[in-house]
């Protein structure tokens, strides 16, 4: 941390009193945010090259005959309410309750396998009536843009049990709980990935 | 069972026997060469039994300061390479004129000048610029490594994987034959069905990880671990830019990630993206990968003018003229650098108001760097100027970059571009800001702060050969470029018809000519250096009478580079040290808290180039087996959670009082 706001007496030109390695959560938390960042901007790149062919249907079919809005709500709530739950999770971990988090971030992981798979249901139901992503460029940037974000979604499990295990091993030490905070991020921000999927690519792909 | 063709398609994908390049002398020649040099590398470094100290010493390392010395290793042996393929070219194209075709079949030409770009910007500028920002950026700023040591030595791993893999391509298989940003529909599957872009594909994909990666980690650092009193206002210039150019890769490297990402599933998996049919569109590649083409290039420069600042200011012995400007002007070109992208192909046809858009932007971003040579030049104006090494190349960068700049503001001029688009002027223009800034000022960045990394200084002479070689010979060699282009040749030519235009191609060889002996002076420089180390060492740690923290410490800086944190008062915090009388701690030395070296990073790189090789040459299961033992093995990793130790104070104090020896053997004999 640099300690710039601190008032420094002119004379002196170094801390005699050192913290050495300045490995606190703090940094990972930034760096993990710029990350997140980086991320968010392979998502803009995939939204603007949706927003480019997302017309482009060479004669196949158009997000009219694709989409089904009931299925991709209830989609859309299983991602919603998987936010709500690890936000419980973060709770319990802040009053230092590692059982009732652990059962939360259960929750949450059942919330994401459920999103998954009816996104799966989806994308087979598409491709079963020849809606492939080579079909057209609308179909490409579409299966490219949703397909993406569940791999997001994937990652996201498959980190969540492995840190449920090192939870299970090592309780809620600080290193654990920096890495909490840092999936918690990541999971909100997927939410916030889906809800312009959500609003861009379905809500508006209808009413083309 | 070697006579079943489907039995060997499904254990080696696509790599058959006629995958060697057998056919052709020159690769095969080439690979013996290198063969013979890797054997006597690997014989050598078994004989004198290496192979242990350099795994624990520097593989493994997680100081940023090795990290930054194997960075810049990287780079120079990734020159030789990208090199040996310009001086094919010049010599190709000086002599394929009047019916002769040359040395070269267009085969392997089309391949070389994709290599040749592709190396020269991902394997030589990037390690290079990354490798003195690691090694820089910390001790400027008065830390003891980086926010994230291991992700550090991983990116480094990663970056070294992507240039293993393109290594590969020449000996098996073949490169792209695209050009350097391999541009469909001519990078896609029907008008390239081999290997060549996907190697080009996921070399970059893999260096990608880790330039990314070393991006976030060193905007981490800047942000979150300067010492007490160095407000954002006090940090060296070089801090100043290398923060700029991280926050550039951070956000430009994900587009071109996610565009090389989209080729590879029009290439592998059929989608159309990129296609002239089923509603692709090839020219949004070339704007999405503009997107992250021009930052890369200031990614590049900004770090450049960072050390033409440091070292102008330290060899004119006196403070930077207009500090705050400067880093106004980092930062508008920083931002400008965003908003430019098009006038690369105004040719696109995308009509007046957009192009004089990006023309007009484009003209802008000459004013902050005009700004910055004035800067330095009223640095210079009443300096006590000593013509060191890095100052004469700070000085032929000023002379040349001007020249490369104005031909830069020419080619913004839509209507001008629409003569010289794609033509031997363009070519001239980007090697003279690409040669002229980022090279020469990584010379002056090298001999400038060799003498910190290894305790004794570069030989002057061998530089001053190099200096003159590189400087006289790029003149030779762009200049005539400038002429043809202007003439209407265009670039990436095989042969020619017109024989009044060779003369001007031999011109050109001839400059290229200069600039390997320029290498070759850069290589026994390094070499009689180490030779002769012990004239040339400098045991005060401040051989130039420096004036920024890095200075304050050892040469080579110890493991911890700083027994007590620094506390920063001014702008230029050791040259106010100097001058207030500072005097060194003796006593005192506490326990340091510091990172474990770890070999997770080589192991990850390495499962990573597996996994590419595999998709390369279609190889499932290996692609399989490697993604699988790539993600264990991440998971694994994670389990580790010892990651740091302490230098007990005693070794602090041992190698602390070793410095106050030298110190006072120093002053004795001065």
């Amino acid at each position: 941390m640099a300690h710039a706001d601190t008032v420094i007496d002119d004379t002196i030109f170094h801390l005699e009193d050192d913290h050495g390695h300045a490995e606190s959560g703090s940094s990972t938390m930034l760096g993990f945010w710029i990350y997140l960042m980086s991320d968010c901007l392979i998502f803009a790149m995939l939204f603007a090259v949706y927003g480019v062919l997302g017309g482009n249907y060479a004669a196949g079919p158009a997000p009219k005959d694709l989409f089904d809005l009931p299925l991709v709500a209830l989609n859309t709530t299983m991602l919603l309410l998987s936010s709500i739950t690890y936000g419980f999770a973060m709770l319990e971990m802040a009053k230092g309750r590692v059982r009732p988090m652990q059962v939360w971030l259960v929750i949450t992981g059942l919330f994401g396998l459920a999103f998954l798979g009816i996104e799966l249901y989806e994308f087979a139901h598409f491709i079963h009536e020849g809606a492939t992503p080579q079909r057209s460029g609308f179909l490409s940037s579409f299966f490219t843009l949703v397909g993406t974000h569940g791999l997001h979604v994937t990652f996201g499990l498959v980190w969540l049990v492995v840190l449920m295990v090192q939870v299970s091993r090592h309780g809620l030490i600080a290193a654990n709980q920096r890495r909490l905070m840092c999936l918690s991020m990541f999971w909100h921000f997927l939410d916030v990935i889906w809800i312009g999927v959500f609003t861009f690519v379905y809500l508006m792909g209808m009413l083309r | 069972m070697f006579d079943n063709p489907a039995l060997l398609k499904a254990i080696f994908g696509r790599l058959t026997l006629e995958s060697l390049p057998l056919h052709e002398p020159i690769v095969v020649a080439t690979f013996i060469v290198v063969a013979l040099g890797g054997i006597a590398l690997v014989g050598a470094l078994t004989y004198f039994k290496l192979w242990g100290y350099l795994w624990r010493e520097w593989f493994t390392s997680v100081d940023h300061k090795r990290i930054g010395v194997m960075y810049m290793v990287l780079g120079i042996v990734m020159l030789l390479r990208g090199f040996s393929d310009a001086i094919m070219m010049r010599l190709q194209q000086a002599m394929a004129f009047g019916g002769s075709e040359g040395y070269l079949n267009s085969h392997h030409y089309d391949q070389i000048f994709t290599a040749h770009g592709v190396i020269m910007i991902f394997f030589v500028a990037m390690p290079l610029v990354t490798g003195l920002m690691n090694f820089v950026v910390p001790l400027q700023i008065g830390a003891r490594d980086v926010s994230f040591p291991f992700l550090n030595n991983f990116s480094f791993w990663m970056t070294v994987g992507g240039a293993v893999i393109v290594m590969m391509s020449l000996f098996v298989g073949e490169f792209a034959r695209t050009g350097w940003l391999a541009y469909p529909p001519l990078s896609g599957i029907g008008y390239s069905p081999d290997v060549g872009v996907d190697y080009y594909i996921w070399a970059l994909q893999v260096a990608g990880v880790g330039t990314l990666l070393s991006g976030v980690n060193l905007v981490c650092t800047i942000v979150k671990m300067r010492a007490p009193g160095m407000t954002m206002m006090r940090m060296p210039i070089f801090t100043w830019t290398a923060l700029c150019t991280n926050v550039l890769i951070v956000a430009a490297f994900p587009v071109l990630t996610a565009v090389l990402a989209l080729l590879a599933l029009d290439r592998y998996i059929g989608t159309n993206f990129f296609t002239n049919d089923f509603g692709g569109n090839p020219m949004m590649y070339v704007n999405l990968i503009w997107i992250w083409g021009h930052p890369e290039v200031y990614i590049l420069i900004l770090p450049a003018f960072g050390i033409f600042s440091e070292v102008t200011s330290a060899f004119c012995g006196k403070r930077l003229f207009g500090y705050t400007s400067m880093v106004y002007a980092t930062i508008v070109i920083t931002i400008l650098s965003y908003l430019v992208w098009l006038h690369h192909f105004f040719t696109m046809g995308s009509g007046a108001s957009v192009n004089s858009f990006f023309g007009i932007t484009t003209m802008i971003i000459s004013i902050p760097t005009g700004a910055k040579i004035f800067n330095w030049l009223f640095t210079m104006y009443r300096g006590r100027i000593r013509f060191e090494l890095p100052m004469m190349w700070t000085v032929a960068f000023m002379l040349t970059f001007v020249v490369g700049g104005m031909t830069g503001v020419l080619l913004a001029v839509p209507p001008a571009d629409f003569v010289l688009h794609n033509s031997l002027f363009l070519v001239a223009h980007f090697h003279n800001v690409i040669i002229g800034g980022v090279l020469f000022g990584l010379f002056a960045g090298i001999s400038y702060w060799f003498p910190k990394a290894f305790g004794f200084r570069l030989d002057p002479f061998w530089g001053k050969m190099s200096f003159w070689f590189w400087v006289v010979g790029f003149w030779f060699a762009f200049m005539p470029l400038y002429m043809l282009g202007l003439m209407g040749v265009t670039r990436r030519l095989r042969t020619f018809e017109d024989p009044l235009l060779q003369i001007w191609f031999i011109i050109a060889a001839f400059g290229a000519f200069l600039i390997l002996l320029g290498i070759v002076s850069f290589l026994i420089q390094i070499f009689v250096s180490v030779r002769r180390r012990e004239q040339l060492r400098d045991d005060t740690g401040d051989p130039w009478d420096g004036r920024t923290l890095e200075w304050a410490t050892s040469s080579p800086p110890p493991v911890y580079n700083f027994a007590f944190t620094p506390v920063v008062h001014d702008l230029d915090a050791w040259a106010d040290m100097k001058k207030r009388g500072y005097q060194r701690p003796l006593t005192g030395f506490r326990d340091i808290h510091m990172p474990r070296n770890t070999g997770a990073g080589v192991i990850l790189a390495g499962l990573s180039v597996v996994l590419a090789v595999a998709l390369i040459w279609y190889i499932w299961w290996l692609a399989i087996v490697s993604f699988v033992a790539l993600i264990g093995y991440a998971i694994a990793h994670t389990f580790n959670y010892s990651r740091d130790f302490h230098i007990p104070s005693s070794d602090v104090a041992r190698v602390e009082d070793e410095r106050t020896r030298l110190l006072a053997a120093e002053g004795q004999a001065g």
